[in-house]
């Protein structure tokens, strides 16, 4: 409840902000203040302490420890975003603090969305996580590509909703007594009638829509491409993973009980996902579009959560959202700062910013799953959720399978950076920078040696 | 009125603004699409909530009330994104000077 309240206020605060000061510093430093507050606040509502405000509501919301830990991770990778990138988001327009406050509103959906207990706060959660991202991927307004990605994303994302609410009515006219509680759903669908399948497929779809999982993941690579770079990031980590928290969530409280019936659904969508991924980022040559495939690719493992539903799988998935924000993060800030955006551009890399050349190895290292980093774990446990099921074990080696194939495009950087001659570049890395992200990589390789510091969390009860 | 006529209506509705949202190439008109599927699912959720209020009435009088008040949601929701939505479409007509979707495939490689 703190996370929700506060992030709103903050947004509101940061649009004050922009007004009362033209200084573009003094309007970061109030981000970030926001979002350090924010992150404690959340900590605090763990049970570290007691939560500000506690209002009934009438359990539309469901706090847990669950959500809780993931909204800690999401506000401190917001953090390391904003040390990371926050002058790079001063670059993108003259309303610097407006982008900062339509952050601030996208973190209160992710808060609504991670901890929803009504299919009504599920969509209200996704609305506000999206209506602000149609205004950050247009807020480049001169630039043709960014207008472009804004609308292909605002028809897609919009029409996805219009999906969603389908599928949310059809459950509404299915259920018998006329509910919108998750939990309450699944008891009352009886013997699943074809209302309730329809709804429940059309509510798949959609979220695989907001997920990026093939087949529905076209808009993707546009929209990561066009949009300014920093807000790529911020799309393809934060909120991404939070769209995999409330559909981890509505899965496993609503339909856990004939997870039999919608389980091949998924498996083909895993497979296409991998697949199409991992491939189409082969051939690509701007590292920035591969990154989006590659968050396809992601995604696809991320959904190896959704197909089991148990322990490992729910342990797995905050580990993997905090191993590959992290790591996409760290890529992006790097990426961000440099004028090329191709493989060609990563050349030499090693020479003339060594310290930016071995950290972004270490996240890359990380994406591709190579052990003693995070990414290491993060696939290791949606794996083992597979195994420990028994069954779509084929899913599993063909993942294996495809996550080889994603050494090839993630090493292609690597190789670009330590083993190709280029021009020196002028990259703006002051000490700071180059400060935060070893502190970045070291969290990568502290997930990838100790993972049970932060499944532990999840043990702490929850008041 | 059967509750079954309510859904051939709505999923009817629902269906021609899907095909506008894929055949069209006005951005405003695949908009107005988007507008007509919203609105379909308005009338279902309406249709809905007075099938379990009958349903339900002699155990809990406010029966059904949930599905009305989520049209409220809907509506408000559809407030905001036509907001955010036409001043994207404005923003495009002043870079190209048309609404035509076929125009964007510069991200295209």
């Amino acid at each position: 409840m703190n996370a929700i309240i506060i992030s709103a206020v903050w947004g509101i605060v940061m649009m004050f902000s922009g007004l009362l000061t033209s200084n573009k510093s003094t309007v970061r430093y109030v981000a970030i203040g926001g979002i350090i507050l924010l992150f404690i606040a959340n900590l605090m509502d763990l049970g570290m302490g007691h939560p500000f405000f506690s209002i009934d509501t009438r359990r539309m919301l469901y706090f847990d420890t669950f959500p809780l830990v993931f909204n800690a991770i999401a506000y401190g990778c917001t953090l390391l975003y904003f040390l990371l990138s926050g002058r790079d988001i001063e670059q993108v327009g003259v309303n610097v603090a407006e982008y900062f406050a339509l952050i601030f509103f996208v973190l209160c959906g992710v808060a609504i969305a991670s901890s929803f207990n009504t299919l009504l706060m599920l969509f209200l959660g996704i609305e506000i996580i999206s209506i602000p991202l149609y205004i950050l991927t247009g807020s480049n307004k001169k630039n043709l590509k960014s207008t472009e990605a804004s609308l292909k994303y605002f028809l897609m994302g919009s029409f996805s909703t219009g999906i969603m609410l389908l599928g949310i009515t059809f459950l509404y006219g299915a259920s018998s007594k006329g509910t919108f509680f998750i939990d309450e759903i699944s008891l009352l669908g009886g013997p699943a009638s074809p209302l309730f399948m329809a709804g429940l497929l059309l509510l798949l779809i959609s979220m695989a829509f907001k997920v990026s999982a093939a087949p529905f993941h076209f808009w993707t690579p546009d929209v990561y491409d066009g949009a300014p770079t920093v807000f790529t990031s911020f799309m393809a980590t934060i909120v991404k993973a939070a769209v995999f928290i409330a559909f981890i969530r509505l899965f496993f409280d609503s339909f856990g009980e004939i997870q039999a019936r919608w389980q091949i659904f998924i498996s083909i969508i895993i497979a296409a996902t991998l697949f199409i991924g991992n491939l189409t980022a082969v051939f690509q040559q701007s590292v920035k579009r591969m990154l989006a495939y590659s968050s396809i690719a992601q995604a696809g493992f991320m959904l190896f959560a959704i197909l089991t539903l148990n322990q490992i799988g729910r342990d797995g998935l905050l580990l993997y959202t905090a191993a590959y924000s992290v790591a996409t993060i760290g890529i992006f800030a790097i990426l961000v700062r440099m004028k090329d955006h191709s493989f060609e551009g990563f050349n030499g890399l090693a020479k003339h910013h060594p310290v930016l050349a071995a950290t972004n190895t270490v996240f890359l290292l990380s994406l591709a799953g190579i052990p003693l980093t995070g990414g290491f774990f993060a696939k290791f446990y949606m794996l083992a959720a597979v195994v420990k099921t028994g069954q779509s074990l084929w899913l599993v080696i063909f993942a294996v399978l495809c996550a080889a194939v994603s050494i090839y495009y993630y090493f292609r950087v690597i190789q670009a950076m330590y083993f190709k001659d280029g021009e020196p570049q002028q990259i703006d890395s002051p000490v700071a920078f180059r400060v935060l992200l070893v502190i970045a990589a070291l969290i990568i390789l502290i997930l990838g040696m100790f993972p049970q510091w932060l499944i532990n969390t999840l043990e702490i009860p929850y008041i | 009125m059967p509750i079954n006529y309510y859904i051939f209506l709505a999923v009817t509705l629902f269906c021609i603004g899907v095909t506008g949202v894929l055949t069209r190439r006005n951005a405003i008109i695949i908009f107005m699409c988007i507008e007509l599927m919203l609105n379909a699912v308005n009338l279902l959720l309406v249709a809905f909530s007075k099938m379990h209020y009958q349903e339900m009435v002699k155990l809990n009088p406010t029966a059904g009330i949930d599905g009305q008040l989520f049209v409220f949601f809907i509506m408000v929701v559809a407030a905001a994104e036509v907001s955010v939505g036409l001043a994207i479409i404005v923003m495009m007509y002043r870079n190209t000077h048309s609404v035509d979707v076929n125009f964007l495939n510069r991200l295209k490689h």
